[in-house]
């Protein structure tokens, strides 16, 4: 892959906590309109690399470059964060993805709030435009999420464990629309534990545990052996560890 | 008669009007920031602050005496430099922001209470800790209505940053740089609005002007404009209540009107939708889905 189209370059990134690593000497490039299912298990370090694309944690090592043209990166992060006793209606929640377009002080276009509509129609949520969102149930309040995501018009999708406690239904529909996305020509990157739903939809995945232990087609990655080294290397901490001097060259 | 109990004495007497002068416009300012401070679950922290003020209007009075400009600056400088010093803890070491709030402003009460000390004239600090609504003169309250017209357009230009960073900041930081602006912004605002807040009504009882109208709204209403609409309306009307009370009974006006709030947020407690029995008197049957 010509490193000069990719829409996203890791650039021997290592990323951590404490000089600790949780991204050790990661390496790959996304092209342009990838689908890619990020396959770990807990403590892998994918969260870890998505706060470090959306700029909320500086490497400790190497770098990425991201070129994602004027739509941007989107970023939806595990549910907790959002604080869902707060009085805000899901339409005015929604709408907040056009702000690239309506910043902080302008009000929304009849156009605008049409595509606000249409973005609630789209993930099945029609009607609920008034409603609170504390009254949403927890699947709701993720096609909700996915809704004003839509409107954020980004080039670079990172989506983190998206399908957590959410039911069959619901992310039958949500992969639906990742699919659409996908369909028009974005790239898109996805935490994932359902490994079932990787294979059936992801056509490039990324296994992570703290090293990468593989990235390209899902069918080549998701082996029973490299399934197992996953298992295996997450799990390791030592709090003792030496300093790492792993060369450039060999990180490659 | 009664409207003479109600009317009389803010047509007779000019210090009445001044002080009612002074509740609508602490009613119009202090309260919506007080409705952010209590969505933003740090109706405490206002409390905190409120004490950081102390220390720097106590230098002002002790360096100037009882001027209101030194006053002014000296609280305005105390609380910011304690809102920032916390806020710049908090985001560069582990420490939450609680907890370095808490230390600034334990520090800053402690060095308050050592000025005060040092120089041992109590008494007119008085005026500092319990405020002075009946005394309002000119100049304190065009610094109140200053304070509140500052307030409401900052808060127009701030209001929908400052809501997402309400709830959901970490999608405010993804779109926007506007975060540490909204969050700073609003900080700025609080120290401003318990500046105001505390030449009325005193350090230690501006928070309750902020957060007693506030919390008492919340549990009436579900959208945020309501609730900044009443919590106003809340503010305003304890207003009046408080210095009517303090009139005819010949009571402080400042605790008068914290608890004039109080008795609100009290009924407010039991018979609202949100309160603790309102939602059980609501006997309509439920809906089919």
């Amino acid at each position: 892959m010509n490193a000069r189209e990719a829409i996203l370059e890791l650039d021997n990134l290592t990323l951590g906590y404490d000089r600790h690593p949780a991204v050790h000497h990661l390496r790959c490039s996304i092209a342009p309109g990838a689908l890619v299912a990020i396959v770990g298990p807990n403590g892998a370090g994918k969260s870890t690399l998505f706060k470090a694309l959306t700029g909320e944690l500086p490497p400790l090592q190497g770098q990425f470059r991201v070129h994602a043209g004027k739509g941007g990166i989107a970023y939806l992060p595990q549910q907790s964060e959002l604080d869902r006793s707060f009085p805000v209606s899901v339409f005015d929640m929604v709408s907040m993805g056009l702000w690239r377009e309506i910043g902080a002080f302008r009000g929304l276009k009849r156009s605008q709030a049409e595509r606000v509509r249409a973005a609630l129609a789209a993930v099945g949520l029609s009607g609920f435009e008034a409603r609170q969102i504390g009254t949403l149930s927890g699947g709701q309040l993720q096609r909700a999420r996915f809704a004003r995501m839509m409107l954020q018009d980004a080039n670079l999708l990172l989506l983190d464990e998206p399908f957590n406690a959410i039911d069959a239904r619901t992310i039958e529909d949500l992969v639906a629309l990742i699919l659409q996305w996908h369909a028009e020509g974005r790239t898109i990157l996805a935490v994932l534990h359902d490994l079932t739903l990787v294979q059936r939809h992801f056509p490039e995945c990324l296994l992570l545990a703290r090293e990468c232990l593989g990235f390209g087609p899902t069918a080549e990655i998701l082996t029973p052996e490299r399934l197992a080294t996953a298992r295996r290397l997450a799990g390791e901490f030592d709090a003792t560890a030496p300093v790492c001097h792993r060369p450039e060259a060999e990180a490659a | 008669m009664i409207a003479d109990g109600l009317l009389g004495p803010f047509a007779d007497f000019e210090f009445m009007r001044r002080a009612l002068a002074g509740c609508l416009a602490l009613a119009l300012g202090a309260t919506p920031v007080g409705v952010f401070l209590l969505l933003r679950r740090m109706s405490l922290m206002g409390d905190a602050m409120a004490h950081a003020i102390l220390p720097g209007a106590a230098l002002g009075y002790l360096a100037f005496g009882l001027s209101l400009g030194a006053m002014t600056v000296g609280g305005i400088v105390a609380g910011l430099v304690v809102a920032l010093a916390a806020g710049l803890v908090a985001r560069s070491s582990i420490l939450k922001e609680d907890a370095s709030l808490a230390a600034f402003y334990l520090l800053s009460i402690a060095t308050g209470v050592m000025i005060v000390s040092l120089r041992g004239r109590n008494l007119d600090l008085l005026h500092v800790l319990f405020g002075s609504v009946l005394a309002l003169d000119d100049a304190s309250l065009l610094l109140i209505s200053t304070i509140t017209t500052v307030t409401l357009v900052a808060l127009a230009l701030l209001y929908r940053p400052l809501v997402l960073e309400c709830f959901d900041a970490a999608f405010l930081r993804g779109v926007s740089t506007a975060s540490p602006i909204a969050h700073y912004g609003f900080l700025v605002l609080v120290v401003l609005n318990l500046v105001a807040g505390f030449h009325a009504l005193g350090t230690l009882m501006a928070v309750g002007i902020m957060i007693l109208p506030s919390a008492a709204a919340r549990l009436w209403v579900k959208r945020l404009p309501a609730m900044l609409g009443l919590a106003v309306v809340i503010a305003f009307v304890s207003g009046v209540g408080g210095l009517l009370a303090s009139y005819h009974a010949d009571v402080p006006a400042g605790p008068a009107i914290i608890l004039v709030t109080g008795i609100i947020y009290v009924l407010s407690l039991i018979l609202a939708p949100g309160g603790m029995i309102g939602a059980r008197l609501d006997r309509r049957p439920h809906l089919e889905s």
